[in-house]
């Protein structure tokens, strides 16, 4: 089952290291990573796609706390979200092709971000599936290169978690053990 | 106060409480080392830093209180390593501290640079790299609460050498850790708990399973309340020895691969097993496919991680196992379980009578005996540290444990060469405690040179060598799957006696069971670490025996007896 988690760190040297090498060293397989600054800073927002089953996504996240520098993690699979995708295909355009394929282009609402004489750059958003649906129409005329940035992931709702997480600051109450779980 | 980062780490160790550490100087930790004379803490000078590792975790697997091991960047730092993955391993809570070059140098492949944090990562709880002095304080006091706090384990700090060098306002109040996080909470609900009490009360056939947290967690009296409570009868993993008396009418002995048939027989065929503190690892459970497949099960850890990891449990509770048992208790009811008790002790059988111990003196020392005999001259009582192979399996099968904290050995790792090391740390915990070391031939190769600390720090445990002229264990495996195709196992010794006489330590040599107490005796009444090497039987085997990946009541069993009893032996 494709499982997205949302986890909101401390942003701070190594952080991205620690979470990925949890994942490799409990062989769980990472199909997307993602990460970024959050409105709030000294916060950073990953967004980690894996494939696993409802028990394996509990210890994800069991896992994922248990990391010192990880403030927050959302499992967002289940509820209802918005899943985004970035893509940038460079792809083969002669003068003759050059239309057919600016239609294909309006056709998924992807944009034309550069074109050289012999090729286009088109940018896409969009979920996996449309993206993959674009580059499938394209590669019949030739897709010399592609990025993508991976999955990005939010729920929906006015609900924010960003402003539940404190980067962590400040002294620590006596009688609260701050490691109280693990 | 102004202080040097390396003053601060002194100032820091003291208020922790830290009164003996374990290290190994070199170049990029000599700032900490130069300001350590100014401060009342006992540094144990090691010959191996591995060695240090294994002594902070057997201290704080003796004490547990955190364990501090020292060492200097690159090879000092990377000797380490073994010893942090043992202490994670078993949940064992140290920080090792290293030096490391100077903050401008990291990067630049400078002379003993090590990318050590990142060595580190993946074995320890946590790790810092601190690059400034005002650093240092926050770290140390973070270090510590994590360490110890929760599943204990290990942290690592490196330390550049121009964070120790250079000063900064040194406030320890200012350095408490960050106030708390969120975390979620995933600690029972009174639903868990009904469901629990539930499949507790109604029980049949319940075996609860004593695993290293009760040690952990100090719930030993509260185990102990609930299992004679609900007359529920209690089998200990290799770790969970100590947690619940051996001498108990209720212990049945050791699960797991080395664990006694009876017991796994009893595992498979109970309605209920309590998971409580341990972790169902593969040297327990045998293959999954086929584990305690009629019993309904409940897991208390206090790693939410656990539960669900090998086995999949009916109730899982995460959370201390001492205030989650204090939950449960009042709703725990008397139980009459003796026609279950009784049927289990029909499971033994003549395992008796097929036991080693019971069988008539043929003239051979065996191993088995020499644990034996160690268990009833200590009186039981000593702390035994052991190494990892057969020694270990018959340790764990002769010598009972009443007391918590007085099995240390490496569990989940099988660190070899752990023994030595982890016994010196264990004594300086518990000076008013006799320890002994059951080591191996060949793991005691791997850290002897720690005869030599002993000797400069005038440490008084006493060592005993299980000689069999192999690697044992692996010799096993290689008779019983590998058509006994010794490759490289067997071992050319050198004198162990006159190897530890040669260390300035008073040694023996025995070869014969009559000689074994009195060995033991002289070496309990001398001042001095004693070695004693006991050559005994080359080509035994530990019974029984789950092969590894085969079901748990699949075991290679004690050979069929001949049947003459010794008469007046202990049957335990
Ligand atoms: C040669 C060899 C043979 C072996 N054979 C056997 C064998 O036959 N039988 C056997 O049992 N083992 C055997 N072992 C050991 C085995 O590999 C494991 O190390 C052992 O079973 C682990 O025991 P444990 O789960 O109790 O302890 P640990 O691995 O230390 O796990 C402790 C558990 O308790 C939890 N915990 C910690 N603190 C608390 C708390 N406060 N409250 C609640 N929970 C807490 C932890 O989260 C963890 O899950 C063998 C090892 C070797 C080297
Ligand atoms: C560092 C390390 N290397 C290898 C092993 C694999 N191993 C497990 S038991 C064993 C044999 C131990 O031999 P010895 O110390 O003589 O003890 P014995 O089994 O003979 O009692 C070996 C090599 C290990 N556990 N640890
Ligand atoms: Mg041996």
């Amino acid at each position: 089952m494709i499982t997205t988690f949302a986890v909101y760190v401390e942003d701070k040297p190594g952080v991205l290291t620690r979470v990925s090498s949890l994942f490799r060293r409990r062989a769980f397989n990472i199909e997307s990573l993602t990460v970024g600054h959050t409105d709030k800073p000294g916060v950073s927002r990953m967004t980690i796609v894996v494939d696993t089953d409802e028990l394996g996504a509990r210890r994800i996240e069991a896992h994922t706390y248990k990391l010192v520098n990880v403030l927050r993690v959302e499992n967002i699979t289940a509820g209802p979200g918005v899943f985004r995708d970035l893509a940038m295909i460079k792809v083969a355009a002669s003068a003759e092709s050059r239309t057919h394929i600016m239609q294909l282009v309006d056709v998924f609402r992807a944009r034309v971000v550069d074109v050289a004489p012999d090729s286009l750059i088109i940018e896409i958003t969009g979920t996996e599936d449309k993206i993959d649906g674009l580059l499938e129409v394209l590669r019949p005329y030739g897709v010399l290169e592609m990025a993508r940035t991976g999955r990005v992931a939010m729920a929906r709702g006015a609900r924010s978690t960003t402003a539940q997480v404190e980067a962590a600051s400040g002294p620590a109450d006596e009688d609260h053990n701050v490691f109280h779980s693990v | 106060m102004k202080r040097t980062g390396a003053q601060i780490i002194w100032e820091c160790l003291v208020r922790q409480g830290v009164t003996d550490v374990f290290g190994y100087p070199g170049g990029a930790i000599l700032p900490a080392y130069d300001a350590m004379l100014d401060y009342p803490i006992r540094h144990v000078l090691v010959r191996h830093e591995q060695g240090a590792t294994h002594m902070a975790d057997g201290y704080a697997r003796a004490s547990g209180r955190v364990g501090v091991a020292i060492a200097t960047s690159g090879p000092g730092a990377t000797n380490m390593v073994t010893g942090i993955a043992t202490a994670m391993m078993d949940s064992s809570p140290i920080v090792c501290i290293t030096g490391q070059v100077g903050s401008k140098l990291v990067g630049s492949d400078a002379f003993q640079e090590s990318d050590v944090t990142g060595v580190t990562l993946p074995i320890t709880k946590h790790n810092y790299l601190v690059t400034r002095a005002d650093d240092v304080a926050p770290a140390f006091r973070e270090a510590f609460e994590i360490a110890a706090s929760g599943r204990p384990g290990p942290v690592h700090i490196d330390i550049t050498k121009d964070a120790q060098q250079s000063s900064c306002e040194f406030d320890w109040d200012a350095a408490a850790p960050k106030k708390p996080e969120f975390r979620p909470d995933w600690s029972a609900s009174p639903e868990d708990y009904r469901r629990a009490l539930e499949l507790i009360n109604g029980a049949e056939r319940p075996i609860l399973l004593a695993g290293h947290g009760i040690m952990i967690s100090n719930a030993m009296d509260i185990i102990r309340a609930f299992a004679e409570k609900a007359n529920i009868p209690v089998s200990p993993t290799l770790l969970g020895i100590g947690s619940f008396p051996a001498s108990h009418p209720l212990n049945l002995g050791m699960m797991g691969m080395h664990g006694e048939a009876w017991v796994n027989q009893a595992i498979q065929e109970a309605d209920l097993l309590l998971a409580f503190g341990m972790r169902f690892d593969d040297r327990v459970t045998g293959t999954l496919k086929t584990y305690a497949l009629a019993a309904k099960k409940i897991h208390i850890d206090i790693d939410a991680a656990e539960i669900n990891k090998n086995v999949r449990v009916d109730v899982g509770i995460v959370g201390d196992l001492r205030d989650t048992l204090e939950h449960l208790m009042p709703g725990v009811k008397q139980g009459d379980r003796s026609k279950w008790i009784a049927h289990v002790n029909e499971l033994k059988g003549d395992v008796a009578v097929r036991d080693i111990q019971n069988l008539p003196d043929d003239g051979h020392l065996y191993a088995a005996h020499v644990i034996n005999d160690l268990w009833r001259a200590t009186k039981g009582d000593a702390i035994i540290v052991t190494d990892v192979g057969q020694h270990q399996m018959w340790e764990a099968q002769y010598y009972h444990h009443d007391k918590p904290r007085s099995l240390i050995t490496s569990g989940g790792l099988g660190t070899m060469g752990f023994a030595l090391p982890a016994a010196v740390g264990a004594k300086l915990a518990c000076p008013d405690k006799e320890v002994w070391v059951v080591v191996g031939d060949g793991g005691f190769q791997m850290t002897m040179c720690e005869l030599a600390t002993i000797v400069q720090e005038q440490i008084d445990i006493n060592v005993a060598i299980i000689n069999n002229g192999y690697l044992g264990m692996v010799r096993q495996w290689q008779e019983f799957f590998y058509e006994r195709r010794y490759a490289a196992t067997p071992l050319i010794n050198p004198d162990f006696q006159k190897l530890a006489e040669a260390f300035g330590l008073p040694a023996q040599t025995v070869t014969r069971r009559a000689d074994v107490v009195p060995a033991v005796e002289a070496a309990r009444n001398n001042r001095k670490t004693v070695v004693i090497d006991f050559k005994v039987e080359q080509e035994d085997t530990v019974y029984p025996m789950v092969p590894a990946g085969a079901a748990l009541d699949a075991m290679i069993r004690r050979p069929s007896p001949s049947p003459i009893v010794e008469t007046g032996a202990d049957v335990l």
